[in-house]
C-alpha cells in the first residue's frame, strides 16, 4: 500500500505581478517542438520550458516538490507529455483552483497526482504560501498542511476512482488488475 | 432531487451514484478511433495487452475520416496498421470511403438516444444531436475502452440555455449557432453539459442539431442536447437506427449550475472573423472583405441538407473568376444523395471542387490548406490561426460561404 501522505517543497507559479498565473496551457508546459521524445527520462528538462519567468524549473527542482498553480491549469492540446514531463522530474503532486479537463484525464490516466484547491489564491495573497515552504498533504481525505508557517490547508480530498488509479499505478495497470479480480 | 440529461445517462451506464461533480466508472455502448489516434490505440494496446482480444468488438470501430484516402506515407502506413490489427480481431472499419466517423454513426444507428459513445475526435460531442453522450478522448483512455468497455468520468454541472425569439425567416442553423457561441463565449459552458431549449432550437432539422452540437466543443462545453423536436426528426432519427426515438429528458427538479436566456430575435447572417470561434459579427457590419476561397464542409455543416442550401443559391451562376470554392460531402451517404438529385451537378456547373467524403477542408488532409494572406470563408467551425494553413479563416452558414464565393466578397444570400 502506497501511503496517501506526499511531502514536499513548494514552487508556486507566480507571475511578473506576483499572482498566480491562470490558463497555462500545454504548449508553455512542454512545447511542441519536443513531441517526438518519447523517453520518460529526457522529457523532464522541457518541463514548462516555455512559460516566461520559469524556463529554468528542470534545472531547480528535485524530486517530490510540489507545484502550485493558477486557474485551468493544462488548458490546450491532450498531449500526454505535459504531464509526463512532470513524472519524469519525480515531481509529486500538481495543486490548483482547477485544471483543464483533458489534462486532469491525462493526469488521473497515469497515476500522477493533481488536486484542486479553491483557496490557494487567498492563501498566496495573505502569504500564507510561499516558494519554498514545505507542505504536506493527505491525498486521500484532502488535509494538509504548511510545515514551515504551521498553517492548515485544505484540498478537495480524491475522488475514489482517482485515488484507486494513483494507488494502482494508472489506467493500464488497473486494467489488468481488473483482469484478474 | 432530479437529474439533468447528461445525469440520467450516466445513471443508465453505472450502479454507482451519480453527483456532480464525482467520478464514476461507466459503460460504454460504443467506442471508436480514427486515422489519427487510432494508430497509437494499436500501440499502446499491443504493449500493454499483447495479442489478447477487445472487449467487444462488435461495439468495438475504427473510423477513416482524416487523411482519406491517404496522401501521405505516414497516414497510408497508419490506416494500415488499424486495419491489420481490426482485421485480426473481427473489428468493422468504417474505412476511407465512409466519410466522418462522428456522422457515419448517426447514419448507421451507432449513436443511440441516450447511449455512451468515445471515440478519439473532439467533436464527439455532435451525438447530442440524436441524445446520444458523444466523448472525445486521447489514446490511452481509448485503448482503454477498447480493452475493458468502461470509462471513468467526472460527472458535469448542466447548463441550461434558453433561446428566446425567432430569427429573420430563411436564416440557417450555422447562423443561430454563432449567435449562441458569441453570447455563451468559452466560459459560460465551459466543461459544462449544456440543455438547449426554445422554439428556434426545437424546430431544427437533424442537421441543424449536428451544427448546434458540434460548436458546443467551441464554447469549451462537454456536450450540447436538444431534448424537443419535432415529429419529422423522430421519425427520421428512427429510420435511420430501426428503433424509436426516446430522448432522455431532464427531471422538472433538476439542478443547473446556471440558466441562461439567449435572445436571437431578428437575427440575420452571421460570420465569425479570424481567429475566433467566438469573434462573431453581423455579416452587414463586416464591411467589404474580399475572399480568395470558399469552404463547403466540415462535420459542423456537411449534411445533404447544407449542401443543397448552398446549391439552391449557385445553381444556374458562377464562382467568380479567381475565387475557389471547395465542397466537401461528410459522408458517402450525403454524397450519393447530392448525385440522385442532381445536385452534384448545380454545384459542379457553378465553378466548385468536389471532393470525396470525410474531413477535408478541415483537418490537414486533402482539399483545404490556406497560403499565407489567402482569405477564406468555410463552414467548418474553428478559425483559429494556423489550423487550416496560414491565411485567415472566416466561419459561416452554407449559405453565405455560397454567396460570398458567387460575390468574391463575403456576403449574405439577399445579397445575390
Ligand atoms: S471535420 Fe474537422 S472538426 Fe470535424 S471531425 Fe473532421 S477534423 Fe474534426
Amino acid at each position: 500500500m502506497k501511503s496517501p501522505i506526499l511531502m514536499g517543497k513548494i514552487w508556486v507559479l507566480l507571475g511578473e505581478k506576483g499572482r498566480l498565473i491562470e490558463d497555462i496551457d500545454t504548449d508553455q508546459i512542454f512545447h511542441n517542438a519536443f513531441l517526438h521524445i518519447t523517453e520518460l527520462r529526457q522529457m523532464g528538462q522541457y518541463a514548462l520550458g516555455n512559460l516566461g519567468g520559469w524556463k529554468d524549473f528542470p534545472g531547480k527542482t528535485g524530486p517530490g516538490d510540489i507545484i502550485i498553480a493558477g486557474r485551468n491549469f493544462g488548458a490546450g492540446s491532450s498531449r500526454q507529455q505535459a504531464v509526463d514531463c512532470f513524472k519524469s522530474l519525480q515531481t509529486g503532486i500538481i495543486i490548483a483552483p482547477s485544471f483543464g479537463a483533458i489534462y486532469f484525464r491525462n493526469a488521473v490516466n497515469s497515476g500522477f497526482p493533481v488536486m484542486k484547491c479553491s483557496k490557494l489564491v487567498d492563501l498566496i495573497a495573505s502569504g500564507l504560501l510561499k516558494t519554498g515552504d514545505e507542505i504536506r498533504v493527505n491525498i486521500r481525505t484532502g488535509e494538509g498542511q504548511n510545515l514551515y508557517r504551521k498553517e492548515a490547508l485544505f484540498l478537495e480530498p480524491m475522488n475514489e476512482v482517482q485515488y484507486n488509479l494513483w494507488e494502482v499505478g494508472g489506467l493500464f495497470s488497473y486494467a489488468k488488475k481488473m483482469k484478474q479480480d | 432531487m432530479g437529474y439533468t440529461i447528461i445525469e440520467k445517462i450516466i445513471r443508465g451506464h453505472t450502479d454507482e451514484e451519480v453527483r456532480t461533480g464525482e467520478i464514476v466508472w461507466m459503460d460504454l455502448d460504443v467506442r471508436s478511433a480514427r486515422d489519427f489516434g487510432g494508430p497509437n490505440v494499436v500501440k499502446n494496446f499491443y504493449r500493454e495487452f499483447g495479442d489478447t482480444p477487445v472487449s467487444d468488438r462488435s461495439k468495438t470501430f475504427f473510423t477513416f475520416d482524416l487523411c482519406v484516402p491517404a496522401c501521405t506515407l505516414q497516414y497510408a502506413d497508419n490506416q494500415q496498421v488499424c486495419r491489420d490489427f481490426a482485421r485480426g480481431r473481427g473489428i468493422k472499419v468504417f474505412d476511407v470511403d465512409e466519410g466522418i466517423g462522428s456522422h457515419v454513426l448517426i447514419e448507421r444507428g451507432l449513436a443511440a438516444a441516450g447511449s455512451t459513445v468515445v471515440g478519439t475526435d473532439s467533436h464527439m460531442n455532435i451525438l447530442g444531436a440524436v441524445g446520444c453522450f458523444g466523448q472525445g478522448m486521447g489514446d490511452v483512455d481509448i485503448t482503454f475502452a477498447f480493452k475493458t468497455g468502461k470509462t471513468w468520468f467526472q460527472v458535469p454541472e448542466s447548463l441550461k440555455v434558453f433561446v428566446r425569439g425567432e430569427p429573420s425567416s430563411g436564416l440557417s442553423a450555422k447562423d443561430l449557432t454563432l449567435s449562441i457561441v458569441k453570447q455563451l463565449g468559452t466560459k459560460k459552458a465551459a466543461l459544462k453539459s449544456v440543455e438547449f431549449y426554445g422554439a428556434a432550437v426545437r424546430n431544427l432539422s437533424i442537421s441543424g442539431r449536428i451544427t448546434l452540437c458540434s460548436m458546443v466543443t467551441e464554447m469549451a462545453g462537454i456536450t450540447g442536447f436538444i431534448p424537443e423536436f419535432k415529429d419529422s426528426v423522430a421519425s427520421e432519427i428512427k429510420s435511420l437506427s430501426g428503433e424509436e426515438f426516446n430522448h432522455p429528458h431532464a427531471d422538472k427538479d433538476a439542478v443547473y449550475s446556471d440558466n441562461i436566456t439567449i435572445d436571437i430575435d431578428g437575427l440575420g447572417p452571421q460570420v465569425a472573423a479570424p481567429f475566433l470561434p467566438t469573434n462573431v459579427k453581423n455579416v452587414g457590419d463586416l464591411g467589404r472583405v474580399k475572399i480568395d476561397s470558399g469552404f463547403i464542409g466540415s462535420c459542423t455543416n456537411g449534411r445533404f441538407e447544407d449542401l443543397k442550401a448552398a446549391a439552391r443559391i449557385l445553381k444556374g451562376k458562377k464562382v467568380k473568376e479567381g475565387v475557389m470554392l471547395k465542397i466537401v460531402p461528410a459522408t458517402r451517404k450525403v454524397y450519393k444523395q447530392l448525385l440522385e438529385e442532381g445536385i452534384l451537378k448545380d454545384l459542379f456547373e457553378s465553378g466548385a471542387i468536389i471532393s470525396n467524403a470525410g474531413c477535408g477542408g478541415c483537418a490537414q488532409g486533402h482539399i483545404g490548406l490556406t497560403g499565407k494572406g489567402e482569405v477564406q470563408i468555410s463552414t467548418g467551425n474553428r478559425n483559429f490561426e494556423g489550423k487550416q494553413g496560414k491565411g485567415q479563416n472566416y466561419l459561416a452558414s452554407p449559405e453565405v460561404v455560397a454567396a460570398s464565393c458567387i460575390l468574391g466578397h463575403i456576403a449574405g444570400p439577399e445579397d445575390i
